[in-house]
C-alpha cells in the first residue's frame, strides 16, 4: 500500500529524514511518534506526496511517487484521507460543504451522497453544526469535521498529523475511538503524535504498531504496543 | 468537438465547483471595467481600420480611373489647343470619355484656397479637361507625346504623383488600426493575467486545500478561468455596445468632412464589433488558463 525503501528527504542541505525503509500493510494501524521536529510531518507529507523524496523509493499504491504526474497524485490523494492538526478548511463554505469537498472536486454530484454525508455527520457528532462556518467551531469539532472530510471518499488510508494536539483528553479519546473504528472497517491508519498517553489508551482497543522517528531516522519499527 | 464540449461546459458552469472559489469583489469589478474600456477602444480602432480600408480602396479605384489634362496657352490659342487636345483624347484607345471643366467647377476647386467669390474668368487659370479611362486604361507615355505634338500647352496629369502617397497613407492608417487592436488584445491579456494571478494568490489557501483533497489542476483552473472569461465577456459586451453607440452618434458623412465623419461602419461591417466580446472572452480564457496553470505548478 505504502512502501518506503531507503528514503531520505533533505531541504536546503539539511537532512530531515534519512534511510527510512518500511512497508505499511492494508488494514494496519500505526502510531508515528518522536520529539517535535523529528520529521513526523515530513514522513506523512511523503505519504501523500506533498513532498517527494530526495533519494530512495516511495511507492504509493504500487506506483513510484517520483514518476507520478500531477493528475495521478490527485487521483491517489482521493484514496488517502488526511487530518491535519490545524484542520485546513475553506472558511467561506459551511461545514457540510467542507466535508463534501472531496466529492465536489472529484466531480461527483453531492446531492447523490446526501445520505452518506448525513450519516457521516451523525457519526462524528456534528449533525447540528452542518450549516456553521469552520471559524464558528471549537477545536474538537474542527478535528472531527476534518476526520469526516478525510473519509467521505471512503479512502484506503487515513493519515492523521497530531489530530489531538488542540483538544482536551476527552475529545482525544473520542477521536481515537473514531480512528480505531475506521481501522476495524479495514482502513489503514497512521497517526503521528507525541502523546504517549494516547498511544497507551489505544493499546486495549487495537493492535497497533509504533514507529519512532528520532535523529531523522526510524529507530524503532514494528514493535507491538 | 472536444473544444465545443469544453465551451459548453464553460458556459453551463458547475454550481458546486463555483462555490469552492470565493467571489473576489475588487478583482471582479476591475476585470469587468478593464474589459469594458478595452472593448470601447477596440470599437474605435476597428472603425478606423474599416474606414481607412474603404478610403484606400476608393482612392485607389476611383482616382486610378481619372486623370486631368491641363492646357496653359495664350488666350488666342487656348480654344484651338483645347479642341486639338480633345480630338487627341477622343482618338486615344482606353479613354472612355473626357470633358472640359466649367468655370463653376474650377471655382469650386479653388474655393478652399481663395474663398467662395473668386472671379475665375478674370484670372489666367489653365483650362482643365477631365479624362475618364476604360477598365483597360490608356498608354500614358503615348498620350503625352501625342498631346505634345498636337497641343503643346497641354499637360497630362494622371494623379499618380499624389494618389500613391494618399493611398499609402490610408493603408498605413488601416495597418495602425489593426496594430491598435492587437495591442488592445495584448494589454487586455496582460491585465487579466495580473488580475487572475492576484485572485489565485488571494486564494492560495483554497488551492492548497482543494489539491490536498484530490482536486486536479484542470478542476481548480476551470473555476478561475470560467469566472474571468465570463466577466471579460460581460465587460467587453457593455464596452462594445457603448462604443458602437458612440460611433453611430457621430455626425453623418458630408462632402466637407468625409474623412472624419466617414469613421464608422457601413452595411455588414456594423456586425463586426459583435466579435469583440468573443475575442475578449478568448483572450481572457487563454490568459487566465495560462496564469492558473503556471501558478498551480508551484502548488504541491
Amino acid at each position: 500500500m505504502i512502501e518506503f525503501d531507503k528514503v531520505a528527504y533533505s531541504y536546503s542541505g539539511a537532512d530531515l529524514l534519512s534511510d527510512i525503509s518500511l512497508r505499511l500493510q492494508p488494514g494496519s494501524f500505526h502510531f508515528l511518534t518522536g520529539p517535535s521536529g523529528a520529521g513526523k510531518s515530513t514522513f506523512l507529507k511523503l505519504c501523500y506526496m506533498e513532498l517527494i523524496a530526495s533519494t530512495g523509493l516511495v511507492q504509493i499504491f504500487g506506483q513510484d511517487a517520483r514518476g507520478m504526474g500531477r493528475d495521478q497524485i490527485a487521483a491517489a490523494r482521493r484514496r488517502i484521507g488526511v487530518v491535519h492538526q490545524d484542520c485546513k478548511f475553506l472558511d467561506h463554505l459551511s461545514l457540510r460543504e467542507n466535508v463534501a469537498l472531496p466529492l465536489t472536486v472529484a466531480g461527483r454530484d453531492v446531492a447523490d451522497s446526501e445520505a452518506d454525508i448525513k450519516s457521516l455527520m451523525d457519526w462524528v457528532g456534528l449533525r447540528d453544526q452542518q450549516q456553521q462556518r469552520p471559524p464558528e467551531l471549537s477545536g474538537g469539532e474542527r478535528q472531527r469535521a476534518a476526520l469526516a472530510r478525510a473519509i467521505i471518499m471512503d479512502p484506503d488510508i487515513i493519515l492523521a498529523d497530531e489530530p489531538t494536539g488542540n483538544v482536551d483528553w476527552e475529545m482525544s479519546q473520542r477521536l481515537l475511538s473514531l480512528l480505531i473504528e475506521l481501522n476495524k472497517l479495514g482502513k489503514s491508519v497512521i497517526v503521528a503524535t507525541h502523546d504517549m498517553n494516547l498511544i497507551r489508551a489505544a493499546k486495549a482497543q487495537v493492535s497497533a504498531r509504533v514507529l519512532r522517528i528520532a535523529n531523522h531516522s526510524l529507530q524503532l519499527a514494528g514493535a507491538d504496543l | 468537438m472536444g473544444a465545443f464540449r469544453a465551451l459548453l461546459a464553460l458556459l453551463r458552469g458547475d454550481t458546486q465547483a463555483d462555490r469552492v472559489v470565493p467571489p473576489t469583489g475588487v478583482s471582479a469589478s476591475l476585470t469587468v471595467l478593464t474589459a469594458g474600456a478595452m472593448a470601447f477602444l477596440c470599437v474605435f480602432a476597428l472603425a478606423l481600420s474599416l474606414a481607412t480600408s474603404r478610403l484606400a480602396e476608393r482612392w485607389d479605384s476611383e482616382l486610378a480611373r481619372s486623370s486631368t489634362v491641363r492646357i496653359s496657352a495664350p488666350a488666342a490659342e487656348l480654344d484651338t489647343q483645347t479642341r486639338a487636345a480633345q480630338e487627341v483624347l477622343r482618338l486615344t484607345p482606353g479613354i472612355a470619355r473626357s470633358r472640359i471643366l466649367g468655370e463653376e467647377e474650377q471655382r469650386l476647386l479653388l474655393e478652399p484656397w481663395f474663398g467662395p467669390d473668386l472671379p475665375v474668368e478674370a484670372l489666367p487659370i489653365p483650362r482643365l479637361i477631365e479624362v475618364i479611362e476604360t477598365a483597360e486604361g490608356y498608354d500614358t507615355e503615348g498620350l503625352r507625346l501625342r498631346l505634345a505634338a498636337e497641343a503643346p500647352g497641354a499637360v497630362l496629369d494622371d494623379h499618380t504623383r499624389w494618389r500613391r502617397p494618399l493611398v499609402h497613407a490610408a493603408q498605413r492608417l488601416r495597418l495602425l488600426g489593426w496594430v491598435a487592436i492587437a495591442l488592445i488584445a495584448g494589454s487586455t491579456a496582460a491585465m487579466i493575467t495580473l488580475a487572475a494571478r492576484a485572485a489565485l494568490s488571494a486564494n492560495a489557501q483554497v488551492i492548497a486545500v482543494t489539491r490536498l483533497v484530490g482536486a486536479r489542476d484542470s478542476y481548480i483552473a476551470r473555476a478561475f478561468v470560467r469566472r474571468f472569461t465570463l466577466r471579460t465577456a460581460l465587460g467587453a459586451a457593455v464596452g462594445t455596445i457603448l462604443g458602437v453607440a458612440a460611433i453611430a452618434l457621430l455626425p453623418s458623412a458630408a462632402e466637407e468632412g468625409a474623412f472624419l465623419t466617414g469613421l464608422g461602419f457601413e452595411g455588414i461591417s456594423w456586425a463586426a464589433p459583435a466579435l469583440i466580446p468573443l475575442l475578449g472572452a478568448i483572450v481572457a480564457f487563454i490568459a487566465t488558463r495560462f496564469a492558473a496553470m503556471s501558478v498551480l505548478k508551484g502548488v504541491t
